[in-house]
């Protein structure tokens, strides 16, 4: 890719102000979006010898799909004046290896990008990061995906609001404005509870947030050029877990085949063989 | 030192999953000689919280208060935070479901302790405390080595088996001081369920997917969901073209359930479906395309047309039980 593509600013940002959001100041809201950086979902993953790592050798990176429809709610949310969202910026805590998804988001219609030029070895560590720039540069509406499709975790979000003492609702299927308050419903098991929540808070979103994640249009990687994305160099931070090894899933024996007209066989090997009805 | 379990109920009734979770909790404390203490809150009877005994508790704080009857994640952090330090607990273990995703991270925070999420199987090493977690949406499984001094866990669901004993647990009652800046969400409404099958915590599921071609093709399947006690499900394109309701969605990004037996009928099997349901301990599909990926994952399978399976399979389990 030519270097034109990215416009870096590659020298830390100067710590701004730590000024203090009122909550009343409802018509200059700042959305951030929390990217997760992941193997396309159809990627078969393989391991590296020695099973220390993933092989990364031909995987294709995406926005972990959450975090895409967190954007897209996020400029749904921001498309409608009424709701008084300034801007929308997406963060990601990873190394140069994530600048073409970072750009993609911003391709889809965030304003602006954040990097903070680290890997992201482990969720403690990512959200300490986050957090860290978040002091800086003050938003008031966090958005992270339920999981990302890599280490399956759903704990960055909450360890974002946890470090920065703000409220965080998780498992979010729903994020609106009515009469200028935010309005959440929350997936329970079994049902849902539509809750009111204090500003500035972080809302971990799932299935539901947006119908189908935005596509980048023609317009929108045209101007994702010339947008900028802030590198932030990483604060210190003692990881708290550490991946040793990897396994893949044991070989499954080959599935068994009954005869469609002989269904009963099937009950059969359900009682006695896995014994499970 | 003692293992500290957060079991969570559903209308004063213990969750599966909590009995689950206090098993695993047992499991490790036998080995690393510790003591488990459960954790309740809400409203729970003596009874119902004597029976975390049986599966290994050898204590059961109980905190009842008006200010937690809804789950606010900050506040049940607090609760469970301050037992933690009181019990002295070097391990925290939650279920791996919507609560315990919620709570688990601000817990990690709060008390400086790693957490290891989506963890099945009990821990590979203790020192090192090493656990088996999923990754890369059940493709791999990784060893996470958990590094700080207090350790917190999310227990994949249905991942350990159930295990009674006969522990006499003593019940304690904890009052906790809420003030109300604790607790900053607050639930208005609520839209629930009642009497029916929680789809995340059947042992038996049934699910349909495009194959099924219409929704008016369903009878067949819910019937045979009830003759073996299971609950209903759908692939994506289902609940996308409103055959089935979203909340039966089970995938990648729907629901992620492992139960004990998962019928896939007339779903092809795509990546993100199986990303969904992998963790099931038996997968039986039905598909009229013999070489749909469904089959790849599947231990029983049947080849053919689910509009004409279905009502055949019903009339067997009718057979059977008769």
């Amino acid at each position: 890719m030519s270097p034109c593509f990215l416009p870096v600013q590659n020298k830390q940002v100067k710590e701004t102000i730590n000024k203090q959001v009122e909550p009343s100041i409802i018509n200059s809201m700042k959305i951030l979006v929390c990217i997760s950086v992941v193997p396309d979902t159809t990627t078969k993953i393989k391991l590296t010898e020695g099973n220390a790592s993933i092989d990364i050798a031909g995987i294709q990176w995406v926005i972990n799909p959450w975090d895409e429809l967190s954007l897209t709610r996020a400029l749904e949310l921001k498309d409608d004046a009424s709701n008084g969202i300034n801007s929308v910026t997406v963060i990601h805590v990873g190394t140069t290896v994530s600048e073409p998804v970072i750009r993609k988001a911003l391709a889809i219609g965030a304003d602006d990008a954040i990097r903070v030029d680290a890997e992201p070895v482990d969720a403690y560590f990512t959200a300490a990061q986050i957090a860290e720039v978040v002091k800086k540069e003050n938003f008031d509406i966090i958005l992270c995906g339920i999981e990302s499709s890599d280490f399956n975790g759903s704990t960055v979000g909450g360890m974002i609001a946890e470090f920065l003492e703000i409220p965080s609702v998780s498992a979010v299927s729903d994020i609106r404005f009515v009469e200028g308050k935010p309005a959440l419903v929350r997936e329970i098991d079994g049902g849902r509870e539509n809750i009111t929540v204090s500003v500035p808070f972080a809302a971990i979103v799932q299935k539901g947030i947006a119908k189908e994640p935005k596509i980048a249009a023609m317009r929108g990687i045209m101007m994702a050029r010339t947008k900028p994305i802030k590198l932030y160099q990483p604060s210190a931070v003692e990881p708290l877990t550490e991946v040793v090894m990897y396994e893949k899933p044991a070989p499954k024996a080959a599935c068994k085949f009954v005869d469609a007209d002989a269904p009963r066989q099937l009950i059969t090997l359900l009682q006695n063989e896995a014994k499970i009805i | 030192m003692s293992i500290l379990v957060f079991t969570e109920n559903w209308e004063g009734k213990f969750k599966k999953l909590s009995y689950e979770l206090v098993s695993w909790a047992a499991a490790v404390a036998k080995m690393n000689g510790s003591t488990v203490t459960a954790l309740s809150i809400g409203n729970v009877d003596d009874a119902e919280l004597k029976s975390l005994g049986g599966y290994g508790a050898d204590k059961i704080i109980n905190i009842k208060n008006d200010a937690l009857l809804t789950l606010d994640n900050n506040a049940y952090a607090n609760a469970i935070a301050s037992t933690a330090v009181d019990t002295d607990a070097k391990i925290v273990v939650l279920s791996n479901n919507n609560t315990g995703k919620a709570i688990a991270p601000h817990l990690s925070v709060r008390l400086k302790a790693g957490l290891g999420a989506d963890v099945s199987k009990l821990p590979v090493s203790l020192n090192p405390f090493t656990v088996y977690k999923r990754a890369y949406s059940g493709n791999a499984f990784a060893h996470l080595t958990i590094k700080s001094d207090i350790k917190i866990v999310t227990l994949a669901r249905n991942s350990f088996d159930i295990v009674s004993t006969s522990n006499n647990a003593v019940v304690e009652n904890k009052t906790v001081d809420i003030d109300g800046s604790q607790v900053r969400t607050v639930v208005n409404s609520v839209e629930k369920q009642s009497g029916k099958l929680l789809l995340t915590d059947a042992d038996i599921v049934v699910s349909g997917g495009r194959g099924m071609k219409s929704p008016d093709n369903w009878a067949p399947l819910v019937e045979l969901a009830d003759l073996i006690g299971g609950a209903t499900a759908c692939s994506r394109p289902v609940s996308d073209e409103g055959w089935r309701p979203h909340s039966e969605h089970t995938g990648q990004t729907g629901k992620i359930i492992a139960p004990n037996l998962y019928i896939a009928v007339g779903i092809s099997g795509a990546t993100q479906h199986i990303a969904g349901i992998s963790a099931s301990k038996y997968i039986v599909a039905i598909n009229s395309d013999k070489d749909a990926p469904i089959f790849e994952t599947a231990q029983y399978g049947i080849v053919g047309d689910a509009a004409k399976v279905l009502p055949k399979l019903v009339e067997a389990v009718r057979e059977v039980k008769r």
